[in-house]
């Protein structure tokens, strides 16, 4: 520790509060909403089912919220032998 | 029109019970009808708080599952008359509490209290949620600092939808309760300033109880701290917030730090509100 250092002591609240601000505002867009790709992976998994045999494994439905755009992102493999 | 009140805050330690005891007492030194109801099953501690642990027979779980009557478990307290305990359980667990039990038990409540305050466990389990389950109104307890802020903003998330008035589409009252507040470490910049907290949460200010030592002396003896201490800051604080409650509008000062002279930083005393 520099003696400069004993003179110049860091705040450290405001630095919290940032933390918090930040941490709030993606938690606070996820409230209520956390359970939704999961619903969505089960249902979309329904449908293509019913026409296309797919591994369950190989689909995934990812939602990311940002503060401009909100992605739904849906990736689906097909096995090799399905051709619809 | 009684009121049912939990006081809850998702994280543990930041002094619920204490504040369910000093709000209970606080109500009840007014004048008005005041239940304070433990629901932390497993875990129980109000009965400690509160200087009544041996005189604990019957409690909650009992009571929601009809082996004794709401009144062989209420426990009056010696020093307020107006002043009543309902002990949880410490043999059992959460999953001894029904809906539909704890409904029952509140309904019966709501007839002989003024007050309900419901003293929730710690987390988001359900225990928590069936402390704020049949609430009209939320004091919700934070400690300026990380943690705490951010299980306060889950937790009023929670009763904002979990709730039976949040589901009615009814308003839900929320307070906050900003405890363990300390302005000289406010002002020096390390600690979350009340604004920040009021700005991050924006719930209502219920009152700031500083920091004091008169906590700890208040629950060693088993006294909610406004009867134990009724001139100390914290117990101001509590009182005032109680008359909030009630409706009063009063100025909600915050605290300031006492000016300290440089011997008195050298030796680091602690500067009581």
């Amino acid at each position: 520790m520099s003696l400069l250092s004993l003179f110049t002591r860091k705040r450290s609240a405001p630095v919290a509060r940032e933390r918090l601000q930040l941490l709030l505002a993606h938690e606070r867009a996820l409230e209520g909403h956390t359970d939704l790709a999961a619903i969505l992976q089960e249902e979309i998994l329904a449908v293509i089912a019913k026409h296309i045999p797919i591994d369950r494994d190989k689909v995934n439905v990812k939602l990311d919220r940002g503060s401009q755009v909100s992605t739904l992102e849906i990736d689906i493999q097909m096995p090799p032998a399905a051709k619809a | 029109m009684s009121k049912v009140m939990v006081v809850t805050s998702g994280k543990g330690g930041v002094g619920k019970t204490p504040s369910s005891a000093a709000l209970g007492a606080a109500l009840a030194q007014t004048g008005q009808n005041v239940v304070i109801v433990d629901f932390d099953v497993g875990l129980r501690n109000l009965d400690l708080v509160m200087g009544a642990e041996r005189r604990v027979v019957y409690d909650l779980v009992n009571v929601v599952q009809g082996d004794a009557k709401l009144a062989q478990a209420l426990i009056r307290d010696k020093r307020v008359d107006t002043l009543s305990l309902l002990p949880a359980s410490q043999t059992r667990d959460k999953d001894a509490l029904t809906e539909e039990g704890v409904k029952k038990v509140i309904d019966e409540l709501r007839e002989k209290f003024d007050w309900v305050i419901c003293d929730s466990p710690a987390g988001i389990e359900k225990g928590a949620m069936l402390a704020m389950r049949y609430a009209d109104l939320a004091v919700v307890v934070t400690n300026p600092e990380v943690s705490s802020v951010r299980d306060s903003d889950r937790i009023i998330g929670m009763l904002d939808s979990k709730t039976v008035r949040a589901e009615n589409g009814e308003k839900f009252e929320k307070h906050l309760l900003l405890t363990r507040y300390s302005p000289a470490r406010a002002a020096r910049g390390e600690m979350l300033k009340v604004e920040d907290v009021l700005e991050i949460l924006a719930i209502p200010l219920l009152g700031i109880v500083p920091e004091s030592e008169e906590v700890l002396n208040a629950s060693n003896v088993g006294c909610p701290v406004t009867l134990h201490n009724p001139v100390s800051a914290p117990a101001r604080a509590y009182m005032e917030a109680a008359r909030r409650l009630l409706g009063e509008k009063l100025d909600i000062a915050t605290p300031t730090a006492e000016r300290q002279g440089f011997i008195g930083r050298l030796f680091g005393r602690k500067a009581i509100a």
